[in-house]
């Protein structure tokens, strides 16, 4: 009995030296606090901080329990550098580049006027672009201006259009304009696709063109070096329409199908060339749109009624209207110049 | 004049996900439509912290400056909200957006979207206030009756605070104080251009 209560009293005591070692604990935690925090305990001493994710990584991502996969990203300062890109670099981009080409192209008017036809027109024409061709041209063309207006607006709308329109109306056509952009891209891409294989076999650069770039063809010089079907001038026209389309279709269809496969990322950079290749593009098709109707007469003819006078073709295309003109000599052809009534 | 914001103590948050159920029965939010949602950084690895994020009601909000029709206004306490009607849909506040804030109703053909919706600091739109149209567009205007944001308010551990920036900075910067360490107010350095000073 005396051994159980000597083990008692030992536990007892033993207890109390416990108790008086962890009263004093306070005291000494009290006295950390009062030392820099690195001194205390952290149980979380390995957590992340905002600035350390963001110093390795552009943006933070993590686990969330929703299927919203985009939601994983919880932060992503890049939305701001886009946003300058959008609001004051595209904005530059796109004023240079259509307002330099409007200047240019005014200027070039007003001193070199319409190219007119050296040796006057002959009364007889030549087929240059059959039916099939002009629908295709003419489809694609609306579809440019449908796009590239729609377009503009996303980007300028606000400052030049909405105080002229008032906000409700400004946002009603801006919604239209959204729709019409998306659904316009499709007979577009056709478009494209089309204009690439039905004029590629004339498009190939080659050395005639080398000698016509060399003597100033087209609208620059004042020579009428030989060219194809195609000079060198209208095969730039055509790979721009065909690089630059097909830049402007891949991109814009990563951005009417957002996220599917991509990130917020892929979404920046796909509108970053959407953007940029559109605005030049439209630059571009000022002075296509300058040369097919001010700036050179009988070219119009071309793309409108789809025939050309004689001597245009062989001012501007003498290889193509030689070619033309022999297989038009072959048995059993039709004759495809006719003459004047 | 208050300006307010939401401030996450992520050595708070457990990660319950009340705060987004909160938000989602309070406006009743469509399926798919995530105003709040919890992310969690470095899942299940130690340091292991979660987040609860909904628009941050930015300083100089990048959604205002890249919307192009204008549908995006700041009120007076600081608070970003939209108008619906004008919103075209273009998902463009979402590129610029570091939080991933605005969402859209899958609506027609292709990635179509519908109108916009995101949190609004419990702050209805510009519908009249408490009106039928308010809380069938953007849902319910607490604030409006003098009430917080019903996130924070359900938040079980206080993890997240909404409201007048200084009186939230202040009860951050105490706790702080008091245990010691701080991952951060996050966010509050892409959405305020600040941090809260914790010393």
């Amino acid at each position: 009995m005396s051994s159980l209560a000597a083990a008692i009293r030992n536990i007892a005591g033993a207890c109390a030296l416990a108790g008086l070692a962890t009263l004093s604990s306070p005291i000494s935690a009290q006295e950390q606090t009062q030392q820099p925090a690195t001194t205390i305990i952290n149980p979380t001493a390995q957590g992340v901080t905002e600035q350390q994710l963001l110093q390795q990584q552009p943006r933070i991502t993590g686990r969330i329990i929703i299927p919203d996969k985009r939601a994983a990203v919880l932060i992503q300062p890049a939305g701001r550098e886009w946003r300058a890109f959008h609001e004051i670099a595209l904005r530059w981009i796109a004023a240079i580049a259509i307002l330099g080409m409007i200047v240019i192209l005014i200027a070039f008017y007003l001193t070199r006027g319409m190219v007119r036809l050296e040796s006057g027109r002959s009364g007889r024409t030549i087929v240059r672009f059959n039916a099939f061709e002009r629908f295709v041209h003419w489809v694609t063309a609306t579809c440019f201006i449908i796009l590239g207006l729609s377009g503009l607006n996303i980007t300028f709308g606000k400052e030049l259009l909405m105080p002229l329109m008032g906000h409700d109306a400004f946002s009603t056509w801006s919604g239209w304009a959204k729709h019409a952009h998306n659904y316009f891209s499709f007979p577009f891409t056709i478009g494209v696709v089309l204009i690439f294989l039905m004029w590629l076999g004339g498009n190939i650069p080659n050395r005639t063109d080398v000698e016509w770039l060399k003597r100033g063809g087209g609208i620059v010089g004042h020579d009428h070096p030989p060219a194809d079907r195609f000079n060198a001038g209208q095969k730039a026209i055509y790979w721009i329409v065909v690089l630059g389309g097909a830049a402007v279709a891949i991109s814009g269809y990563v951005l009417i199908f957002p996220f599917y496969g991509t990130g917020i990322g892929e979404m920046h950079a796909a509108h970053i060339v959407h953007s940029v290749i559109a605005v030049l593009f439209i630059a571009v098709m000022l002075a296509h749109i300058y040369i097919g109707t001010m700036g050179m007469e009988g070219a119009f003819e071309a793309m409108g009624k789809g025939k050309v006078d004689v001597n245009w073709a062989k001012e501007h295309h003498s290889l193509w209207l030689e070619k033309e003109a022999k297989s038009d000599e072959l048995p059993g052809k039709d004759l495809r110049s006719t003459p004047a009534e | 004049m208050a300006r307010m914001k939401f401030l996450c103590d992520a050595e708070r948050c457990i990660e319950c996900n009340a705060c987004v159920t909160a938000c989602k029965n309070e406006h009743e939010v469509p399926w798919g439509i995530n105003r709040r949602r919890v992310v969690t950084i470095n899942d299940g690895l130690p340091g292991e912290r979660s987040v609860t994020m909904a628009c941050m009601h930015c300083t100089d909000a990048p959604c205002m400056a890249v919307c192009p029709v204008n549908c995006i206004y700041t009120t007076d306490d600081g608070v970003v909200l939209h108008n619906k009607d004008q919103c075209i849909g273009c998902g463009y506040c979402f590129y610029a957006c570091p939080f991933g804030a605005p969402q859209y109703p899958r609506l027609g053909n292709f990635g179509s979207r519908g109108k916009m919706d995101k949190c609004t600091f419990c702050a209805g739109g510009p519908e009249p206030t408490g009106s039928k149209e308010e809380y069938e567009k953007y849902g319910a205007n607490r604030l409006a009756e003098g009430k917080l944001p019903l996130c924070a308010e359900m938040c079980a551990t206080k993890s997240l605070l909404a409201g007048d920036s200084e009186i939230i900075e202040q009860i951050f910067r105490d706790r702080v104080k008091q245990r010691g360490y701080s991952s951060g107010a996050w966010g509050w350095k892409t959405a305020y251009d600040e941090e809260v000073s914790t010393s």
